[in-house]
């Protein structure tokens, strides 16, 4: 980043690409990051996991590329290439040296608009993810991870589900399902097409004209939202998985969407809660004074609705429920008496500090501007952040720590060598 | 007062020896207004003794307790007021410490490296409360099949030389150390003529020599005495085990013993990988970031397209002494290991017996300049492979590696693939999972045709 901060040119063309282009000169690179609105919310209930499976075959084959074509068009240029759904977006991510640009944003656009998905690849990939969800089960933190939003948000709700969806579902899903979502949601309505680098932002924007500009396709049916849940008590699961060593522990409570005006107060109460130094309040607690877990610390995921605030936790299975006990020792305190103004002054000084360090790689600016653009910041919004971390007051952050943090509202998983009597529990 | 033999071994890069000892590298870099500081020592796992493993990243974890000068309950913090990161990390060959943060911020990044190398207190209550953060760290790396067999192979793999025992010790040697056992470990290699101090970002070269000089410049040097390390003798024969634990995934490691990185023999072994598993270039601490190109690699198309692996990697990082190249596979669900192992190891005969191609070599040419490029996009991971480098080798080495590569030929890559991948040079390693009744988990039958 330019120690001036940002300026990105931003322009949409016709059929609603946006295309935001940040010129940096520090090295002779360039990264690339397409984002379509079409992430596992719209995963329909029959398809669950859908979006995934289509990010996992798209980029295996277009109708003038095949798989073999493609992967000779990634290795010899020693692309960094990945494509992943996210809960709102599919996005194409990828790094490439400046002489390869142009190729590189060809394919891009190439693996957007015509996806083949050739049979054979969508059996290989299918068993891929088959053994990606096996191996998640048997990973203690993954189990806890997903036990904790099930709580949460219910099966209902898209936020309580697997992206990755499940054994049962994936076998659902045929080439045809997968064909027809791409032609649904995979659209230049809403995408954001974002460039970082050594780049030159008018030149580029024509090149993305010629590229994108003829794609057309129907807007995609908006995905709303169901109500979350409300959480009227402790809730607490178990997934016993015999043979670990540790058990994991996330406990979590539904936060605020990006969007809520009380956001940046919510960031810097988790900064304090769970991140600040090595995991916060809770890190000083649990990890530094009892010496209880190697990590533990806490996340905010604000998204289009309200996303999680989870607690997270590795620690032997004897330690679960002192662990436990601690985390609603500080989360309680916490929603009780607020924060100090020591700690709203360290987390602003430590938020703000931070925001070069965020913008400091091609990717990362990327990463930055395409968020800014999802959720609406706008271009200055480097640029505004410190003001926004500034004015937030105590009273703010003490209000979102009571309007959260409440032990009894808690939804707690823990997956490890568990006994079975334990209350709650769930075989694997 | 600042060197005595200042030189430039690269154009950006100057470097000067203060009089105890303490090497330090400068490199100024004005894109962001950011600086990153690292610390190396020349101190990691193979130099423990049997009864002390683990030890060197015990001291890294304890050097975060507070110092003389820093005292314990305004070590959080003291960073971050700055925007900034601190971390460490612990190896076979070294162990190192850094800071990013605001270029301001720079003398404090100093200050804090300077009271860490000297100052470190070791109050006998936070070594205890640390001994059980490490078994934790410990236990959630068992957690993880995949972490557990690595531990196992690369320990079969070598019987003499102290690579063998994992960088986190033996859960006895844990249980048993003491306070003191850290503290003289901790004076007897925290020393200025022991390390490395590396500084990168929007900062003014000349001014940081002068920072690093007041910081470092009164801390004695000591002699580290004896460091003789017994040399892994000659592999002779094929090793194998094979561990069984509850767990639904399946795991094969292939180990071959491998040359150390200033070994002529580094840089066409670095290309021979990239032709069976993608170039990932050379940076540990960025390694993490992003898949290599890989699908037109050899064990890929066979093992991930061929439907037995939903993954495969191979590793081959810089070390001082010869350490291993690992290639490492997860089976699809239901592919049974031996089918797996078949096939990586037909892959690796062949390979060894007819070499590689042309257009393989300068694909792998081409992987490997762009992943060099990827791996130092920032002041911090530009700062970790000066150090790195100048810690378990030499900075010249680190700048002529990209020119080793570029000259590789196939007869070089050829001929390493002839005398590595022989199979008494390796150690085959099985994760195979049994179920939750103490079973060999089932066959799976998929929707995919298998060889």
């Amino acid at each position: 980043m330019s120690k001036n901060g940002l300026t990105p040119v931003r322009t949409a063309l016709p059929n609603g690409v946006v295309v935001l282009v940040q010129s940096t000169k520090t090295q002779p690179a360039v990264a690339i990051n397409f984002a379509m609105v079409s992430g596992s919310v719209c995963d329909s209930a029959d398809h669950i996991g859908i979006a995934n499976f289509v990010a996992h075959v798209i980029d295996r084959g277009t109708s003038s590329r095949s798989a073999e074509a493609l992967a000779e068009a990634f290795d010899n240029r020693g692309l960094s290439f990945a494509v992943r759904a996210s809960r709102h977006r599919m996005i194409l991510a990828c790094n490439c040296l400046t002489d390869d640009f142009e190729m590189v944003l060809e394919l891009v656009a190439d693996i957007a608009q015509h996806p083949s998905f050739p049979d054979r690849e969508v059996g290989k990939r299918r068993v891929e993810i088959e053994t990606a969800i096996r191996r998640d089960a048997d990973s203690s933190a993954e189990a806890a991870d997903d036990l904790v939003r099930a709580l949460i948000y219910g099966e209902l709700h898209p936020y309580g589900r697997r992206v990755s969806g499940t054994l049962d579902s994936l076998g659902r899903i045929d080439r045809t399902a997968l064909i027809d979502f791409h032609r649904i949601r995979c659209v230049p309505k809403g995408a954001t097409l974002t460039i970082a680098g050594d780049v030159n932002p008018s030149a580029v924007t024509d090149t993305v004209s010629r590229l994108f500009g003829d794609w057309s396709a129907d807007p995609p049916v908006p995905v709303s939202l169901p109500p979350v849940p409300e959480a009227n008590g402790r809730r607490r699961a178990v997934r016993q998985l015999p043979g670990k060593v540790q058990a994991d522990i996330a406990y979590g409570f539904t936060g605020v969407a990006r969007s809520d005006p009380r956001y940046h107060g919510f960031r810097i109460m988790n900064n304090v809660l769970g991140q600040f130094g090595l995991g916060g309040r809770l890190g000083n607690t649990i990890r530094e004074r009892q010496g209880m877990a190697y990590y533990v610390f806490s996340g905010l995921e604000a998204n289009i609705g309200p996303g999680p605030l989870i607690v997270r936790a590795g620690v032997s299975p004897a330690n679960v429920d002192r662990a436990i006990a601690s985390i609603d020792d500080e989360v309680g305190k916490m929603g009780a008496d607020g924060v100090t103004d020591q700690e709203l002054t360290d987390a602003k000084q430590f938020l703000v500090g931070s925001i070069p360090r965020m913008l400091e790689t091609n990717a990362m600016i990327a990463t930055f501007l395409q968020n800014s653009e999802q959720f609406d910041l706008g271009m200055d919004y480097d640029a505004r952040l410190p003001g926004l971390f500034e004015a937030v007051t105590l009273d703010d952050v003490c209000d979102a720590a009571e309007s959260l943090l409440a032990p009894d509202r808690a939804s707690i998983a823990i997956a490890g060598p568990i006994d079975e009597d334990v209350e709650g529990a769930v075989s694997p | 007062m600042i060197s005595m033999r200042d030189k430039a071994p690269a154009p950006t890069v100057r470097s000067t020896v203060l009089d105890n000892g303490l090497t330090v590298l400068v490199q100024e870099q004005h894109a962001a207004p950011l600086a990153s500081v690292w610390c190396w020592y020349r101190v990691g796992s193979k130099d423990e003794l049997p009864g002390s493993t683990g030890i060197s990243h015990w001291v890294e974890h304890m050097n975060f307790k507070g110092t003389t000068n820093i005292p314990r309950d305004q070590v959080k913090g003291i960073i971050e007021r700055h925007g900034g990161s601190w971390n460490g990390y612990t190896w076979i060959d070294q162990t190192t410490y850094m800071e990013t943060a605001a270029s301001h911020a720079l003398d404090r990044m100093l200050f804090i490296e300077s009271e860490r190398m000297s100052n470190c207190l070791y109050e006998p209550a936070e070594c205890e409360s640390e001994r059980t953060v490490i078994i934790s760290e410990l236990q959630g790396g068992e957690n993880d099949p995949e972490q557990l067999l690595d531990v196992e192979v690369t320990a079969t793999a070598f019987k003499a030389h102290p690579y063998r025992h994992p960088t986190i010790g033996w859960i006895g040697d844990l249980q048993r150390m003491s306070r003191d056992d850290l503290y003289t470990y901790y004076k007897r290699f925290y020393v200025p003529n022991n390390a490395t101090l590396v500084i990168v970002g929007d900062i003014l070269a000349d001014d940081a020599f002068r920072l690093a000089e007041q910081r470092f410049g009164a801390i004695p040097s000591v002699s580290l005495g004896d460091r003789t390390r017994t040399q892994e003798p000659v592999q002779t024969g094929e090793r194998r085990l094979t561990l069984t634990r509850e767990g639904s995934m399946a795991y094969c490691k292939m180990a071959y013993h491998a040359p150390a990185v200033d070994d002529s023999d580094f840089a066409p072994m670095l290309l021979l990988d990239a032709v069976l598993t993608g170039a990932k270039g050379v940076n540990l601490w960025s390694s993490f970031e992003g898949q290599a190109p890989q699908r037109t690699a050899r064990l890929y198309r066979a093992l991930v397209d061929g439907g037995l692996a939903s993954s495969v990697e191979g590793t081959l990082l810089p070390t001082q002494d010869p350490f291993l190249y690992t290639v490492s596979v997860e089976a699809t669900a239901g592919t049974a290991l031996s089918s797996v192992e078949a096939e990586a190891l037909s892959v690796l005969d062949r390979i060894r017996t007819d070499g590689v191609t042309e257009t393989e070599l300068e694909r792998a040419k081409r992987q490997f300049r762009a992943r060099l490029v990827f791996e130092t996009d920032s002041v911090t991971n530009i700062a970790h492979q000066l150090g790195y480098f100048t810690t378990v080798a030499t900075l010249d080495l680190y700048h002529d590696l990209p020119r080793r590569v570029a000259v590789a030929t196939v007869e070089q890559v050829g001929e390493v693939a002839r005398r590595y991948l022989v199979p008494s040079n390796r150690t085959i390693g099985w994760f195979q999972p049994l179920n939750h009744e103490g079973e060999h988990s089932p066959l799976v039958v998929s929707g995919l045709r298998r060889r």
